[in-house]
């Protein structure tokens, strides 16, 4: 006869079993299709490419040098590659100042929200999840019809007589910015919304008893507050910024290419696959420095709070 | 101190929250606006029309393509629902045991890597599968799309299924009910909601994607969104505009469901 322990103990067991099994196909799906590719691409980024694209199978270290260096073709020296670092700087660049300027739009956006009546804040929120999940493409195209030559900016400035000619912001590196700050805007100001929905305000009524200004009181009391918020709303927005392809595609025509651009670029004409799959590591081992540091934030933000 | 001193206010917060706002829709105003427009160009207003919804609904391409987005949407919607209600069962609703920090980590995995990386990886694999099977049909993009879909639609059902205790299922064992009977009368019509949430997040998420689309697509195997951005890259005509109206339109449908269905609590 088994013991009352032993029964409980296979039941723990056969009960741990049969959640393996049941997400069994969720983790399956998300190996083949997501995750376990991104080991092929490892691997390929230390071959030889093919003349036709595709790889040969014999190992190189050359797609990794050409990420940043770039081999002399006469004497064989390395050099920094221009064209490269170019790149990295506009994505990592761009993608930072979107990240400021949506925190700059986001957080006031957000603490306007939180301090709506109850029922309107639903309503508030339901105008901020519309563009959060319309169709990323359709946005950016919103955006292209607003800032070309003859948009509706560049017309109501030649009306005006501000201008003579138009301003040319269509396929510069402010169109990219532009395009990204509206398109990712949402993703900043629904995690912020979101902590600071849970503020509580005696707090801030307690700073103002104390004789706090506003601006200190937004300084050392709300801000340090919804920080957990803000952490995780600049990550939302800079993870997909350094990775943008439809924004810069758009509405940053051919010649201000970002990093995804670049590694497409690998696939297609470049017809070089171990250059481009270096390059996709590269941007994600940047993205997984930067969740990094957001887990390590968040995580003594959590122990300071308790 | 003013008499009806405010502890929320803060100076210039309101003005940068309605600017926010009017930024937000502006552009998607005009986009719609210029749908309705006559002229051949988007540069000038020739009046009111319904031509450009016409010529969409009329171009062979569009329709094709709109067809594949919601082929594609519905299966991959469905099975990464399916996928992601087992996966939360079996990862809510119990003390910690081994491997289900690593579950956490993997169903999220795929919001954690940009769509980039996962498109170029998943071009090198398929591409490698498709010379050695022969087969190159729509299964790939089902496939991608099921497996970015199931972090978004885990979301809102494990959300549910935390805010269920365990109360009526332990009743209903304690009744002589199977577990599949408990789990078919008991916890389905309770976590449904969520799972309904699940599955329009999903099927949005579907729909919308271009990236991973662009990628993992073979010849004549365009999405409506991929469609659309071949299009932008050409030189724009108002269809484009008629096109994302429409598209809008459905968006926004699906999404006020989405709402409604996810903020009715009980």
């Amino acid at each position: 006869m088994a013991t009352a322990e032993e029964v409980a103990k296979a039941a723990e067991r056969r009960d741990v079993r049969d959640r393996w099994l049941l997400s069994a196909p969720a983790l399956l799906v998300i190996f083949l299709a997501a995750t376990g590719p991104l080991l092929i691409v490892l691997i390929y980024s230390f071959l030889t490419p093919g003349p036709y694209g595709d790889v040969k199978w014999q190992f190189s270290p050359d797609a990794w040098l050409s990420v940043f260096m770039e081999r002399d073709i006469f004497d064989d020296t390395l050099s920094l590659a221009a064209a490269h670092v170019t790149i990295f700087w506009r994505s990592i660049k761009l993608a930072v100042v979107t990240t400021i300027a949506t925190l700059a739009l986001g957080f006031p956006t957000a603490y306007f929200m939180a301090t709506r009546s109850e029922k309107t804040r639903d309503l508030w929120l339901f105008l901020i999840t519309i563009p959060f999940w319309t169709n990323l493409l359709i946005r950016t195209f919103a955006v292209l019809q607003i800032i070309r030559n003859e948009g509706i900016i560049n017309t109501i400035l030649l009306k005006l007589g501000i201008v003579s000619a138009p301003v040319q912001i269509l396929y510069t590196d402010t169109a990219i910015l532009i395009g990204m700050a509206y398109v990712y805007l949402p993703l900043m100001v629904l995690p912020i919304y979101a902590s600071m929905e849970k503020l509580d305000f005696r707090l801030v009524e307690a700073g103002y008893d104390l004789y706090a200004t506003r601006f200190k009181v937004l300084r050392k009391i709300i801000f340090p507050l919804v920080k957990p918020g803000v952490i995780a709303g600049s990550i939302l927005v800079f993870i997909p910024a350094l990775g943008a392809y439809v924004t810069p595609s758009v509405l940053g025509g051919g010649k201000n290419m970002m990093l995804s651009n670049l590694i497409e670029l690998q696939f297609g004409q470049g017809r070089n696959w171990p250059l481009g799959s270096a390059l996709s590591i590269t941007v994600m081992i940047i993205v997984m420095v930067a969740l990094l540091a957001y887990v390590r934030n968040a995580g003594k933000s959590g122990v300071r709070h308790g | 101190m003013a008499k009806n001193f405010s502890i929320k206010h803060q100076t210039g917060f309101t003005a940068i929250a309605a600017t926010c706002f009017i930024v937000l829709y502006l552009p998607i105003i005009v986009l719609v606006a210029y749908a309705f427009n006559a002229a051949n160009s988007t540069s000038e207003w020739g009046g009111f029309s319904m031509r450009w919804f016409q010529s969409a609904w009329q171009n062979v391409q569009v329709i094709d393509a709109t067809l594949r987005s919601f082929q594609i949407g519905a299966v991959a919607a469905m099975l990464s629902t399916i996928f992601a209600t087992m996966a939360a069962l079996a990862t809510t609703r119990t003390a910690s045991y081994p491997g289900l920090t690593f579950k956490y980590a993997a169903i999220n995995q795929p919001l954690m890597v940009p769509e980039i990386v996962t498109g170029v990886a998943l071009l090198i694999f398929f591409s490698r599968i498709k010379i050695f099977t022969g087969y190159s049909g729509l299964g790939y993009l089902i496939a991608a799309h099921t497996a970015f879909c199931i972090p978004f639609a885990y979301l809102p059902i494990r959300a549910r299924l935390e805010n269920m205790d365990l109360t009526l299922e332990r009743a209903a064992a304690d009744l002589y009910a199977t577990p599949w009977k408990t789990f078919r009368r008991i916890t389905l019509p309770l976590l449904w909601p969520g799972i309904l949430a699940g599955l329009m997040l999903a099927f949005v998420i579907s729909l919308d994607d271009v990236v991973i689309t662009e990628f993992v697509k073979s010849g004549g195997q365009d999405t409506l969104p991929t469609y659309m951005l071949g299009q932008i890259r050409r030189g724009i005509t108002p269809e484009i505009n008629a096109i994302s109206t429409a598209f809008l339109l459905l968006s926004v449908a699906i999404v006020t469901l989405f709402f409604f269905v996810s903020r009715k609590r009980d």
